[in-house]
């Protein structure tokens, strides 16, 4: 489908489908094997100018140019992610990371910590889950006490995503327990911060490329110009980059459906079996419609929302979960399907659909699984037919 | 440091058909690119900018449309772009194309390094770059696959030749061609992109460049193919496996009997 993209949106498509072609493709199957961080990747996005794509021109980037960012990222995670999810997700979840201070953070903070990120010198990554605190965010159990002009963080953060590559980290911690989740505050912590330090690298199933780790802080002092907003709003704040995230989930669902298509259409119209290519079955032909139309759908909504979003519109929050659970759930349908018409090639590592399928399965579970999606969804559907009715 | 990187648009594939009556490439349904081996020249132009300042400026000979490859340098950083087109220019060889690259040359003023791919996929000949040496008179290291230094005065490059590397040192202003052992050419940039869309690129005709008619184009050129031709194969060779001494009575019998001298 033409979306009648502009020259700089194409522009953005081109640059990260070359890079895709020429560092990412070649060097997925053995990131993903080898569990590796591709920072070699990133520093080439940055050469690029694609880190500040979602960054205001006053602080380094470029988001203007792109009538927002919103669009402009789900287009370059799209066109990543059909090369490789793990690799996408290193560089979106920068996006993720810095939407706290590019959202909710002062002026100051804007100035001392965007321009570096918009440039890539500087990677970050944004901190909210715990042991026990994931979906529900307000089971945060990292405390951090105000102590003069400063405050002292104690907990660990868990499967947190670009977690010793980034060098800004934006960290929701409990300022005030008995308050739940009024009680959160958002934090900016840079890394070598004595008292922050990383535990383990995770060990996943898929985006295999990405980091995914362990922060622990052990009286770490951090100064209370480094809150996000206002002591209590950390809640918000999160919120507020959750919903604004979400639709760089689902463009990055969209980019590994796409990218399994586009495998599976090749691989049916080169396969011979019983004499004759096995995309003149009419079996494979109505799975592959299918799988076409599904992504398809999907793409149109993400793009619906991201530009809802660039067009300024402030209330979000149902089009951005409808956006990321159906997407994701399209994801995990069409890279089943692709391994499915693979057939035994399918399964093997050999081929990438395996891997997409492994990638997909993420997209339904993070930045809010598609249980809470559903939630938000149903919640927000039933103000509106509240307000109808009155 | 002013360089000037001398690129050239080619058809996508070094297969390209000849037509055997005209003694001419058929280019006709074959996409434009920019020549592989200049874009390691305008990487080194680039990189030598990047770490000691001044500008990068491409040139190409051709059709209004070769400003398409002039584009392509600029998303990936070229500071300006200029087209040397006229229909005098057309049906030129590698000696008036030279010249007239060197003419544009001598227009700029003021240009430290002139580089360029060590030759072009479509012609091979690998002549224009030294070329533009002989026109300016300045001297030229040719099939340069590192360059080690590079200041305001010299540039210490080592040229790879068959069975080993020459270490060249030159004064400047010099014409180095490039091989693809010198970098990694980088991607076009997103302010290059937007760049090379707006940026306006300059014109010169052969009145513009103080050229004679007879300086120029089919005129100005010297060379006439006569004739163009895939070469058919005449002989397979043979191999033959054995101990030193039985080869080379083998070897020696068959000279002897080809009547070799």
């Amino acid at each position: 489908m033409n979306y009648y993209l502009s020259e700089e949106l194409n522009d953005i498509k081109e640059i990260c489908a070359e890079i895709a072609e020429k560092y990412i493709i070649p060097a997925r199957a053995k990131l993903d094997e080898d569990n590796k961080f591709p920072r070699e990747i990133i520093k080439i996005m940055a050469d690029s100018d694609l880190c500040g794509i979602y960054i205001p021109e006053a602080y380094g980037g470029s988001a203007e140019m792109f009538g927002g960012g919103s669009m402009a990222l789900a287009v370059a995670t799209e066109e990543l992610s059909k090369a490789c999810g793990g690799v996408a997700v290193s560089f979106a979840a920068n996006a993720l990371g810095a939407m706290p201070i590019l959202l909710s953070g002062s002026d100051e903070q804007k100035k001392k910590y965007l321009p570096d990120l918009a440039s890539g010198t500087k990677l970050a990554a944004f901190a909210l889950t715990e042991s026990e605190a994931g979906s529900d965010a307000g089971g945060v159990k990292t405390r951090a006490v105000k102590d003069g002009d400063s405050y002292i963080l104690n907990g660990t953060k868990q499967w947190i995503t670009n977690g010793g590559e980034a060098q800004i980290y934006t960290v929701i911690a409990q300022t005030d327990h008995s308050r739940g989740a009024r009680g959160l505050t958002a934090f900016i912590v840079e890394e070598g911060t004595p008292g922050f330090s990383y535990g383990k690298k995770e060990d996943k199933m898929g985006i295999r490329a990405s980091s995914t780790m362990e922060l622990i802080f052990e009286d770490c002092r951090v100064p209370a110009e480094n809150i996000i907003s206002r002591e209590g709003y950390g809640f918000i704040v999160a919120m507020k980059t959750l919903n604004m995230s979400r639709p760089g989930v689902a463009a990055q669902a969209v980019g590994i459906a796409q990218g399994a298509l586009d495998e599976a259409a090749k691989y049916a119209s080169e396969r011979v079996q019983f004499g004759q290519r096995i995309d003149s079955f009419q079996g494979i032909q109505f799975m592959l419609a299918d799988m076409a139309t599904q992504t398809e759908a999907a793409r149109a909504l993400v793009y619906s929302t991201a530009r809802m979003i660039d067009a300024g519109e402030r209330k979000y929050e149902k089009e951005s979960a409808m956006a990321k659970v159906f997407a994701s759930d399209v994801a995990m349908k069409v890279t089943t399907d692709a391994v499915q018409i693979l057939g035994g090639y399918g399964y093997m590592k050999e081929y990438p659909v395996e891997k997409m399928m492994r990638d997909a399965k993420i997209t339904q579970i993070y930045e809010g699984t598609n249980q809470i999606q559903r939630s938000v969804i149903a919640s927000a559907l039933i103000k509106e037919t509240a307000a109808r009715g009155k | 440091m002013r360089i000037v990187v001398a690129v050239k648009q080619v058809p996508d594939t070094s297969e390209v058909r000849i037509d055997e009556e005209r003694g001419t490439l058929i280019r006709e349904g074959v996409p434009s690119i920019l020549n592989p081996f200049d874009e390691y020249a305008l990487e080194e132009a680039l990189r030598w900018r990047d770490e000691l300042g001044g500008t990068v400026t491409v040139m190409t000979m051709g059709p209004p449309q070769a400003e398409a490859v002039l584009r392509e340098a600029v998303s990936m950083g070229a500071d300006e772009a200029v087209l040397l087109s006229d229909r005098a220019f057309a049906g030129a060889d590698t000696w008036a194309t030279s010249h007239t690259l060197a003419k544009a040359v001598e227009k700029m003023g003021n240009v430290d390094i002139v580089m360029t791919g060590k030759q072009a996929i479509d012609g091979d000949t690998a002549q224009t770059g030294p070329s533009i040496a002989a026109s300016l008179d300045w001297p030229q290291v040719t099939f340069v696959g590192f360059v080690r230094e590079l200041n305001q005065n010299s540039i210490i490059a080592e040229r790879y030749v068959e069975g080993g590397c020459e270490v060249i040192r030159s004064s400047l202003p010099v014409v180095i061609t490039v091989l693809k052992d010198a970098n990694t050419p980088r991607l076009p940039s997103l302010k290059g992109k937007m760049k090379s869309r707006k940026i306006e690129i300059p014109v010169w005709g052969r009145e513009d460049l103080e050229l004679q008619e007879d300086e120029v184009g089919l005129d100005g050129s010297p060379t006439r193919v006569v004739k163009i031709r895939t070469p058919e194969i005449i002989s397979n060779g043979d191999i033959h496996h054995g101990e030193p001494e039985v080869l080379a009575k083998l070897l020696v019998d068959s000279l002897l009997g080809r009547e070799v001298e």
